[in-house]
């Protein structure tokens, strides 16, 4: 077996070699560290697994390859008669056996820690949208001013179509990171609003799926200040691949003045419902808007890719009546992927958005949505 | 098990066609089907695709007409050697095994939904936190009649469980009678058995027959019982998970129930045409066969669906 | 009565009809393994589109949507449509052979078998030039995508499973009721061929989890069109609910896409080597110990969906179990091989390199039975490097041993065993370069069924795609030594390869149309 592995190597080698000019960074071989107790502990098991495989292998593929080099026939082999013994079947089975329980100990030993989730300081509710997070850090008491946000992914579709060069975090990068302090016990309570994706962060050593409809926990306890990333890991449709995740592990007093500012823009956001606004404010805000939630699926020209997702661009509700376009967004489209943005955008940016969609890619309403319209509408709805 | 002797004999069949036709009434079955749900789901015209799958159908019934008539013209011409014959024995065991495995899959997920889903979502349990945050009002409790969203899934107003354990309950429960009728029945189909090795081919007619009417009158209750819970107790396949967990279990026993009933009406004309001999029955046996295992199946429908 | 229609029996009938029509086990092993490997093609073309879109970050050649169908395409049709039936096909083509029996016990079933296989296949490929476009959920079809945010041609895909079920049935029936009742006199239990007896437990597990799988996808066709709720929690289901039955198909799905593979290698070995089979015995309890355990080992699949923690360590206890009677399997053939006369023709080169290769596939399976390390694994090309070493250089050398070790036997005539080493070794480098790489980017973090990745995996994604071109370019010459050696080349003799043992190198090469019409003579048949 020896000379084919080597000749296999060998080649892999030599194209590493040939080709590994134009690398930026070491190759990544094996799984992060990451940078918490779990994390490590998963590590460690991770190599001692995979050194007793290595050695197992070693072993048995010594032996055949032993038998390969000096019993074969072209020597002069002859072939001996025996084909069974009971002894060395009892041998090779408890041997495997016992190997086994040394690899089961440290396993439960790392699945009940991480099953552990109790006594969190921070509770965070994590819920997966096609195709977002969304981020709702729980309240202390009913008072205090909800902060919770969405975190979508910021890298452009031109990068995507390879019409822009690719920056450092190609897909890795959102708008709006999740924040968290170091040293402390921080809860997850992971679900989702449409179909199953599932919450990954590698230096963490946490993956989740976020089930619609139940709640699964994890927790962190970050030791390092940093940015940390990951990606989304069930497959959850059209872009399942551009659902990064990115969290912020930060100082406690920065966490605490991030939060405070935080809440700070909630009150602001809140009030702010009443503003008028103009045209040409609602058009631009509406477009980034519409750039961040819908191109996905409705497409930067409004075409959308029938006939899963319908096209804006002349669209009967779109150009139709005003009302219907508002509950449309609000409510959704139950049973599809048109989700319900009433809970994810606030007054302001759906006013925005309808404003935009209403008077580009062709349509020409005219309208001006104000965020007052809109929360008139919610409220209703509640 | 392979007795010497019997070995030269087995008959290997020339050409058929059947297979290859019943393929294409199958496809063209399934494939007619698929476009009728899905022509009913964007509200389109389905009388294009119900063609297809009717013409599908009657080729399909047609084949496996013909197929069994074969089958058994060349059992009556004496082609089929014992050894063939137990070929069919095992072919029906293990279909019927199949079978169990199917209604398998309908009481795992009655288990895990009963046991694990409805109490998460209700607050209990490991994953209890799901319903203290997400479905706070929902309770768990089975039958489920306040669904975790009723807005989605309208609540029936009744289940069909026991409401009380008592005898005057049980006197005007239906599945409770139910589960008479198809028990008396395989003890009909039993001596309809014994008759035919006994030679007692008017026994044999007799409670086949009384057999085949149990059967009936089940099918009947059944569909009775079906025309309540839509017409008085808002009990659809769209209320929830206890009437989709109902619906499934009782109608694809019900489903089987029509089909082995259909089988034993045919063993009902093949006897009164003096198919069987007593020690030449098969087919009657496979019928019958699957007559208990479709009892066994109500039994523990009756069980976990009803009464627990 | 066979005898009474001899004068019929002496070959097959002319024209294509023959192969529409009929009940020959040959025959039908033989469409069936030409099915299999047009769906070889067919998924691995698939495949090569996947490769081609992964060979560089940027989506370039097709959009997320249609990849999404190609990787689910490339699943069903990978498991349903090249593997399951090309094991089928061996089964047809060698079972009665081998066992001494004059074909399967209920030929015409065996016919229907197959028949309804092909338009089971139209139908799903179907849906790729349906407006709605192919299914694109995954080949796991996790609902609710595949339920409530389905393309309408979920509901061809349902029927479609419904149908390969049927047919997986149908032959299971025949495979058993051919194995239990037309052995040869003589031919007991512990003297049947390996192969023979990992196919009966094969079809035993067919048999139990193939209604299941369609119970499931009846279940989906239910919530899609009948508004049940059985995998939405706002009626009180739990799309988890969904994934324990399909897993509990779904597990032992994988263990009948090796067990048979396990018969075919335990039967390559010994002729190469020339010597007796090391421990028969504990063969085949190790088989039936694997294919117990595999029906109470499917939540290993769901290790991240939440569950309990008694559920977790019980899976992962039960599943680590399962190395054990897999390493007795390997061990066996490994002492088989120590001290016997070998040679290394093309069949044996794929014989060992399984050995291998499925080896290094199972130790990746046992640290994806690690449940804290599945945490990290779980859903990344960790796990698509490990199910494709235990499937391709697994289920797919195995077939291909089979097919270069019977090749004569169906044939009569030698392939060409250049080609042959030259099919092998292309294959090997191949596949490696096309999977080893996979290892790293999974640990490096890659989630599986992307269409596109961040910057630092483009390197040994790169690689993978050049492998996966090198791979699936070799799988041409395989096709051209099948064609070369039915259209002629060396007679071969009936007993073909010098070490071989068995009822099937006792007939002539070409195996005559009929074969023991009468059973043979008991002395022929010999322990394994
Ligand atoms: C032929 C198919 C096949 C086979 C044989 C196996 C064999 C095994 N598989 Fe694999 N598996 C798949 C096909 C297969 N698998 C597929 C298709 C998936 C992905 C499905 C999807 O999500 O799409 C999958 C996924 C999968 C997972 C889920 C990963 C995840 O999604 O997170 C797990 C987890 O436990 C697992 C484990 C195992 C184990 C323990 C074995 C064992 O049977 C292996 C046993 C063998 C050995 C261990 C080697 C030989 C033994 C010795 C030499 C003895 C001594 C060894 C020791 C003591 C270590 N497999
Ligand atoms: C037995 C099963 C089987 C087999 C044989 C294969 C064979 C191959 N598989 Fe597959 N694979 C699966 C089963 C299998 N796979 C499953 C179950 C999944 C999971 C799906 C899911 O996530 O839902 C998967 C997923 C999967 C992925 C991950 C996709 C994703 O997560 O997005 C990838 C990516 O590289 C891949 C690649 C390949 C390649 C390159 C081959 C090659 O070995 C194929 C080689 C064969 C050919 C290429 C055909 C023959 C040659 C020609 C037709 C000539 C033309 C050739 C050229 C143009 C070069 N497979
Ligand atoms: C996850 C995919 C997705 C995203 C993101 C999305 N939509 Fe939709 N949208 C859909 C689908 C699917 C429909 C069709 C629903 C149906 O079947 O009626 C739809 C329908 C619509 C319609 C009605 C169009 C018509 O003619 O019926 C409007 C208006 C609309 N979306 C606006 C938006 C806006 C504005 C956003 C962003 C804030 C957005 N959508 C984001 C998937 C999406
Ligand atoms: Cu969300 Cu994948
Ligand atoms: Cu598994």
């Amino acid at each position: 077996m020896l000379p084919k592995a080597k000749l296999w190597l060998g080649l892999v080698v030599a194209a590493l070699t040939l080709f590994s000019t134009n690398l930026q960074a070491a190759w990544e071989l094996n799984m992060t560290q990451g940078v918490t107790q779990i994390s490590r502990d998963t590590y460690d098991l991770h190599m001692q697994i995979l050194w007793w495989c290595v050695a197992i292998g070693v072993v048995v593929f010594g032996v055949m390859l032993w038998s390969i080099i000096n019993h074969r026939k072209s020597k002069g082999a002859v072939s001996a008669t025996f084909h069974e013994s009971t002894k060395v079947e009892i041998i090779w089975t408890v041997i495997p056996f016992v190997i086994l329980i040394l690899m089961a100990i440290p396993a439960t030993r790392v699945l009940t820690e991480a099953y552990d989730s109790s006594e969190s300081e921070i509770d965070i509710q994590v819920t997966g949208y096609q195709w977002r997070w969304e981020y709702k850090y729980l309240r202390q008491d009913a008072n205090e001013e909800e902060v919770s946000f969405y975190s979508i992914m910021s890298t452009s579709r031109e990068e995507i179509s390879n019409d822009l060069p690719k920056q450092e975090h190609y897909l890795l990068d959102v708008d709006n990171p999740l924040v968290i302090p170091i040293n402390k016990k921080v809860r997850f309570l992971v679900t989702a609003n449409d179909v199953i994706h599932a919450w990954w962060v590698p230096a963490f050593a946490v993956k989740k799926d976020a089930i619609p409809g139940f709640i699964n926990e994890a927790w962190t306890i970050v030791e390092e200040p940093g940015i940390y990333r990951g990606q989304c890991a069930e497959l959850c449709g059209l872009d399942h691949g551009f659902m990064p995740i990115v969290v912020h592990a930060v100082e406690q007093e920065e966490y605490d003045a991030w939060y405070a500012e935080k809440q700070e823009q909630a009150r602001v956001t809140r009030e702010m419902a009443n503003n008028v606004v103009t045209m040409s404010e609602a058009l631009e805000n509406g477009e980034q808007i519409y750039a961040r939630n819908c191109v996905a699926c409705h497409q930067a020209a409004g075409t959308g890719l029938p006939p899963a997702f319908p096209a804006l661009a002349g669209s009967d509700v779109v150009n139709g009546d005003l009302r219907a376009n508002i509950d449309l967004l609000i409510n959704g489209v139950p049973g599809t992927a048109m989700a319900a943005y009433g809970r994810q955008l606030n007054p302001i940016e759906l006013a925005a958005v309808i404003t935009f969609i209403r008077n580009s890619f062709g349509n020409t309403t005219g309208d001006l949505v104000q965020p007052a319209d809109v929360n008139t509408i919610l409220q209703e709805a509640q | 098990m392979a007795s010497a002797g019997s070995h030269d004999t087995y008959y290997v069949p020339e050409q058929t066609k059947l297979p290859f036709f019943a393929s294409i009434g199958l496809f063209l079955t399934v494939y007619g089907l698929g476009n009728v749900l899905n022509d009913i789901k964007s509200s389109e015209s389905a009388t294009f695709s119900t063609l297809v799958a009717l013409v599908g159908f009657i080729i399909l019934s047609f084949i496996l007409f013909q197929w069994f008539s074969t089958v058994i013209r060349e059992n009556h011409a004496g082609m089929n050697s014992d050894q063939l014959k137990r070929s069919y024995v095992w072919g029906m065991g293990w279909f019927i095994f199949s079978e169990v495995m199917f209604f398998a899959a309908f009481f795992g997920a009655l288990f895990y939904v009963r046991t694990f889903a409805v109490s998460w979502l209700g607050g209990e349990g490991d994953k209890g936190v799901t319903g203290d945050i997400l479905w706070p009002n929902f309770e768990a409790v089975w039958p489920v009649i306040e669904n975790p969203n009723s807005e989605l899934f309208a609540n029936p107003h009744e289940a069909m469980d026991v409401k009380e354990w008592t005898p005057a309950f049980f006197a005007k429960y239906l599945p409770f009678w139910n589960t008479l009728i198809l028990m008396t029945s395989s003890v009909t189909v039993h001596f309809a058995h014994t008759a035919l090795k006994a030679e007692n081919r008017k026994g044999l007619i007799q409670w086949l027959s009384v057999t085949v009417a149990l059967g009936v009158i089940f099918l009947f209750l059944q569909v009775f019982e079906y025309y309540e819970a839509y017409a008085h107790y808002g009990l659809t396949l769209d209320s929830g998970i206890y009437g989709s967990t109902f619906f499934l279990l009782t109608g694809f026993h019900g489903f089987h129930v029509t089909l082995g009933t259909f089988m034993l009406a045919v063993m009902l004309a093949r006897a009164i045409k003096g198919h069987f001999k007593p020690d030449d029955h098969f087919g009657f046996e496979a019928a019958s066969w699957y007559w208990h295992f479709v009892d066994v199946v109500w039994v523990g429908l009756f069980i976990f669906v009803y009464l627990l | 009565m066979s005898a009474a229609h001899d004068d019929h029996h002496h070959g097959p009938a002319k024209g294509f009809t023959r192969w529409l029509y009929t009940t020959n086990h040959k025959d039908i092993g033989s469409m069936y393994l030409w099915f299999s490997f047009a769906m070889f093609l067919l998924g691995g073309t698939f495949a090569m589109v996947i490769r081609a879109e992964l060979f560089q970050p940027g989506l370039q050649l097709v959009d997320p949507n249609f990849f999404n169908q190609m990787t689910t395409m490339h699943g069903l049709i990978m498991v349903f449509g090249a593997v399951m039936p090309a094991f089928v096909g061996l089964a047809n083509w060698m079972i009665p052979m081998m066992i001494g029996a004059p074909d399967m016990a209920l030929p015409r079933m065996n016919n229907w078998s197959f028949w309804i296989l092909p338009f089971a296949f139209a139908m799903l490929s179907a849906t790729l030039f349906m407006e709605a476009g192919a299914p694109n959920f995954g080949w796991t079809f996790y609902a609710p995508l595949s339920t409530t945010y389905a393309p309408e041609t979920v509901t061809f895909f349902i029927f479609a499973v419904h149908i390969m079920g049927a047919s997986s049935i149908m032959g299971s029936i025949n495979i058993i009721a051919t194995i239990l009742n037309m052995r040869a006199p003589g031919m007991t239990l512990m003297k049947m061929p390996l192969f023979v007896w990992t196919w009966l437990i094969t079809a035993y597990l067919l048999i139990a989890v193939m209604p299941v799988l369609a119970g499931v996808v009846t279940m989906m066709l239910f919530d899609i069109h009948f508004g049940t709720s059985f995998f939405n929690a706002a009626g009180g289901g739990d799309p988890v609910l969904f994934q324990h039955v399909f897993w509990f198909f779904g597990h032992p799905e994988v263990y009948i896409m090796i067990l048979p593979a396990f018969g075919i290698v335990s039967a390559i070995i010994p002729t190469f080597a020339r010597k007796r089979l090391f421990g028969y015995d504990s063969m085949v309890y190790a088989t039936a110990s694997i294919a117990f355990l595999s029906f109470i080992v499917w939540a290993h699949h769901m290790f991240t969906v939440g569950m309990p923690i008694a559920g977790e360590l019980f899976f992962m206890y039960a599943t680590m179990l399962i190395a054990v009677p897999t390493g007795v399997k390997v061990f066996n053939w490994v002492a088989t091989m120590f001290r016997g006369s070998m040679t290394f023709e093309t069949p044996m080169l794929f014989a060992i390199a399984f050995v291998v290769l499925f080896t290094m596939g199972g130790f990746t399976g046992l640290m994806l039975a690690i449940t804290p390390a599945d945490f990290q694994y779980h859903d990344t090309y960790f796990v698509v490097a490990h199910f494709h070493y235990v499937l391709v250089p697994g289920a797919v050398f195995s077939i291909m041993a089979a097919t270069y070790y019977w090749l004569p036997k169906w044939t009569g005539h030698m392939y060409d065993e250049t080609l042959g080493k030259l099919h092998f070794w292309l294959s090997f480098i191949g596949v490696n370069i096309l999977f080893f790489p996979q290892h790293f980017l999974g640990l490096a973090g890659m989630p599986r069924r992307i269409p596109d990745y961040a910057l630092q995996f483009a390197d040994f994604n790169w690689i993978s795609s050049i492998g996966g071109f090198l791979f699936g370019a070799s799988q041409l010459i395989l096709l051209v030594v099948v064609i070369k050696c039915v259209k002629g080349g060396k007679k071969a003799t009936a007993q073909v390869w010098e070490g071989a043992q068995g009822l099937e190198w006792t007939v002539d090469s070409p195996a005559p149309y009929h074969t023991f019409a009468t059973p043979p003579d008991p002395k022929l048949i010999h322990a394994q």
